[in-house]
């Protein structure tokens, strides 16, 4: 559908809450937990937190929670029964103050999920999320979204784009079938004077790299052992940039509870030395320049040529939880710029 | 939607287990709903993942072959938290069985021409599927020989299958154990498989025959430049590669070899194409 | 900071290390600094030192491509100089295996080159919990059992079991970690309430008598989970009843599986 533009005050946003929790929607937004701001489920838009240039983690959880059921089971006296999960149940879900990175990194995330097959609970959640995302009046030095082929006020997996055009005052780009759903609940939207447009109100962030060299650098750096190793030195081997990352969506299947309990899916990070672990004890990436080298090479090099996606959109999650400063800016950029 | 993406099982009664060596089991599955079995097909060369419920999933490839019907087999070793389970397991028992997933040998393109089957320790699993079923076509294909080694006597599986295809006259099976592995009474072969394979040379024509190598990677690294030697073209050797796994349906992301997933493009692939990817298998 | 550059220069050039191991310009607000891996005596003006610097750089010596590197000088902290005590006690560094470089708030660098001087340099420091850090702890200690349940199971709510309080932390240097140990399982690997509560008390006591309180794994951790008050907790407990403070001496025995005749046995009630 067409993008439609209209304008919405704060006073009405305020409305539109109660009235998606009179529905039974569940909110998520971006909100205060102790010193961070992370997504969390709000009622009130007084509650959420718009001036921070990003949060600590992504909406992903929205879509791909860190663990979720895939079935239970029973299993008693030789017999097995499973009991599927109720995909009715899951919550009808309105994720409000997203980034436009954010709404992107939705795309990639369908994109892992159902290149192939439909991954049938990751589609069942993403059916019942709405994106409210709002652009960006300022970016900090970790974000490189315009070099990941997004930008500060891209609509690209948002149903509604909103940009502050004045205190209060709110640009609404309606942009899907859904978006207009949300926006035909919401009382008081004026039309939009042809005049107003959001490029005023938008953070400037400079491209840093140039993405095409990107892949085929990698696919020249990929035997370079020196490079890599050089490369991540400092890695600690954690999953915080995975687990941060909107886009990343590697998993385990662990089963739990015995003879009567559920098989569950876990969030997994590929710079974990058991990712790959053979039951034999060989291991295919068995150091930890490798793993760095494949987190690089999936993203950049492996997703586009399979998925037709970046596995990455630019906003720079990793780097700033990174314990050890890998700033995948620099680390994109030193192979970018990599002497062939 | 259909069994393989929701991740659900299908129910599966173990009706037969054979011990192969004291750590290898082979279990013959059947479908507990036989409708499910009815409509279930699979081709040679593919795996799927097993699991005892409560201890979670393992990747094993199906074992028997297409041609036979009504029933699955598996063949593994306990070594892990799933295989440690499933050997405690008796028959009657209940398992889940996902799949079948991944690519298969392209057994029709080799009809007519001459197979070289060569296999070390556990690793013949999915060669047997493919083994028998060409077995059962057999018209339809040229010589076929089979070289198969384990470290020793006792490390080699389907002893009763390997007794059978000696015994047959369309068959050239050619065993073999390390040096230091043979019994007293062992009347095949003593040495690794690579240098039985360079001995048996001269017997084996590598024009129109495609060779299929599944081992150990230390074995398969050695394997490949016999074969190379022997003139057999890259193209016409294939293997399978045996990456971790958690979904089988390429989304877990971690059984990639470069840009190729083992689950999708995998397991089976040519040496032609292996040459091309980087060696994290 | 030039006295460092100019140490770094001398063992570089001199042979005397293969590698100095210090703190550089980290790249924006999130990382003022960050540990930067010299090779060559001219890349030592990278080196840096000042209140930002606080990781423990000793967790790099238990990294095994790090390792491959060669002898290392370490610059290294109060805590880091501790850590490098507790892992000689673990058998984890021999004597001579890295030379230290001890840096202080002034600045001051003291090169260490045997775990004697460092034990030395070590016993002149004050090794007790800031008053900051004391305030903090009385405060959650004055929690009753509930309030302090509720406590950790609110923090615990957020691990995400990334694994960066894993990473991070010098000590935690297993090759195979108890979470991934899965016959039997003794930690649920999911990233729920039970195994986020399991994960990391189980972390905390498997450093109970061997953390020196460097901080690191809080400052790891993405979402802020107070974890120092876990480490800060045992660490009095251990102090109190063994009378035993960990990365004091290259030679001591683990607090937690030493039995002594004259340990307190209050707790046997």
């Amino acid at each position: 559908m067409e993008t439609e533009k209209k304008l919405i005050g704060r006073g009405e946003l305020e409305k539109l809450f109660s009235h998606w929790r009179s529905k039974g929607k569940r909110i998520l937004a971006p909100k205060k937990i102790g010193a961070k701001i992370d997504f969390a489920a709000v009622t009130t838009l007084e509650e959420v937190c718009l001036d921070q240039v990003q949060t600590v983690q992504s909406a992903k959880t929205a879509v791909f929670p860190r663990v979720e059921e895939l079935f239970s089971f029973k299993n008693k006296d030789g017999r097995v029964e499973i009991r599927e999960r109720d995909q009715g149940a899951l919550p009808e879900t309105v994720i409000f103050g997203l980034r436009p990175c954010d709404d992107a990194a939705f795309a990639v995330l369908k994109a892992i999920f159902n290149w192939d097959s439909q991954d049938p609970l990751f589609s069942a959640r993403m059916e019942k999320v709405a994106v409210i995302g709002v652009s960006c009046p300022r970016a900090d030095e970790y974000c490189f979204c315009t070099s990941a082929g997004g930008g500060p006020g891209g609509t690209t997996g948002s149903d509604i784009l909103l940009t502050e055009i004045a205190p209060g005052e709110y640009l609404a780009e309606i942009i899907s079938e859904k978006g207009r759903v949300l926006a035909g609940e919401a009382a008081g939207l004026k039309p939009c004077p042809a005049s107003v447009s959001k490029e005023a109100h938008l953070a400037k962030v400079e491209p840093v790299f140039a993405l095409e060299r990107v892949a085929p650098a990698l696919a020249r750096l990929f035997d370079d052992n020196a490079f890599w190793v050089e490369q991540s030195l400092r890695c600690l081997g954690c999953g915080a940039c995975a687990y941060v990352c909107p886009a990343c969506a590697c998993f385990d299947i662990q089963d739990e509870g015995g003879g009567s309990g559920q098989r569950l899916r876990c969030w997994d990070s590929c710079g974990f030395g058991l990712f790959t672990l053979h039951t034999s004890g060989h291991n295919p990436r068995p150091v930890q320049s490798q793993r760095w080298r494949q987190r690089l090479m999936h993203k950049f090099s492996y997703m586009p040529e399979r998925q037709q996606v970046l596995g990455c959109v630019g906003c720079g999650r990793c780097s700033r939880a990174c314990p050890v400063d890998m700033n995948i800016l620099e680390h994109l950029r030193s192979v970018a710029e990599a002497k062939p | 939607m259909s069994m393989a993406d929701s991740f659900k099982p299908y129910l599966m009664k173990i009706e037969q287990i054979s011990d192969e060596t004291p750590d290898v089991k082979t279990m013959r599955l059947v479908f507990s709903d036989e409708r499910e079995g009815k409509n279930f097909s699979f081709r040679t060369g593919q795996f799927g993942e097993y699991s005892v419920f409560g201890e979670g999933e393992c990747t094993f490839c199906i074992a028997s072959p297409p041609t036979r019907q009504g029933y699955i087999e598996c063949t593994f070793r306990k070594a892990g938290r799933v295989t440690s389970a499933l050997s405690g397991l008796e028959p009657g028992e209940i398992i889940g069985f996902r799949g079948p997933y991944g690519n298969i040998f392209p057994i029709s393109d080799w009809e007519g021409k001459n197979l070289l089957f060569i296999a070390g320790g556990i690793a013949l699993p999915p060669m047997r599927s493919v083994i028998w079923n060409v077995l059962d076509l057999r018209e339809r294909y040229g010589n076929i020989t089979i070289v198969y080694g384990a470290r020793t006597v006792a490390d080699l599986v389907y002893k009763r299958e390997l007794a059978e295809w000696a015994g047959r006259s369309d068959v050239k099976l050619i065993s073999t154990v390390d040096p230091g592995g043979e019994t007293p009474d062992w009347k095949g072969e003593i040495g690794f498989v690579p240098t039985v394979l360079g001995r048996a040379a001269p017997a084996i024509a590598s024009r129109d025959t495609v060779a299929v190598v599944c081992g150990p990677p230390v074995m398969i690294k050695f394997t490949f430049p016999v074969l190379t030697k022997l003139g057999f073209k890259p193209e016409n050797i294939f293997t399978t590669l045996e990456n971790r796994m958690k979904c089988g349906v390429g989304k877990c992301g971690r059984c990639n070899v470069g840009k190729y997933f083992v689950c999708k493009d995998g397991p089976v692939f040519t040496f032609a194409q292996l040459k091309d990817m980087p060696q994290e298998y | 900071m030039e006295t460092l550059r100019n140490k770094a220069r001398e063992l570089l050039a001199s042979k005397t290390v293969q590698m100095v191991i210090g703190y550089g310009r980290g790249s924006g607000e999130a990382a003022p600094a960050r540990a930067v891996f010299i090779r060559a005596a001219a890349e030592a003006e990278s080196l840096i030192f000042d209140a930002s610097c606080q990781q423990n750089l000793a967790v790099y010596l238990m990294k095994p491509e790090v390792r491959q590197l060669g002898k290392a000088a370490l610059v290294a902290t109060p805590s880091a100089l501790r850590t490098i005590l507790q892992l000689a006690a673990e058998n984890q560094v021999k004597d001579h295996d890295l030379l230290a470089l001890a840096v202080d708030a002034q600045g001051e660098v003291t090169p260490l080159a045997t775990l004697q001087t460092i034990e030395a340099h070590v016993a002149a420091l004050d090794c007790n919990l800031s008053a900051g850090e004391k305030t903090e702890l009385q405060k959650y200690v004055a929690l009753d059992p509930e309030q302090r349940r509720q406590f950790w199971q609110e923090e615990f709510a957020r691990c995400l079991k990334c694994y960066a309080c894993r990473g991070a932390c010098p000590l935690c240097y297993c090759s195979r970690c108890t979470v991934e140990c899965n016959q039997p399982q003794w930690i649920p690997v999911p990233a729920h309430d039970l195994g986020n509560l399991e994960w990391n008390v189980m972390r905390a006591m498997h450093l109970a008598g061997r953390c020196v309180n460097c901080g690191d794994c809080s400052r790891a951790c993405p979402v802020g989970i107070p974890l120092y008050l876990l480490n800060q907790r045992l660490l009095s407990e251990v102090l109190a009843n063994f009378n035993f403070r960990s990365g004091m001496a290259a030679k001591a025995d683990n607090a937690m599986s030493t039995f002594k005749p004259d340990d307190p046995e209050d707790f046997i009630r």
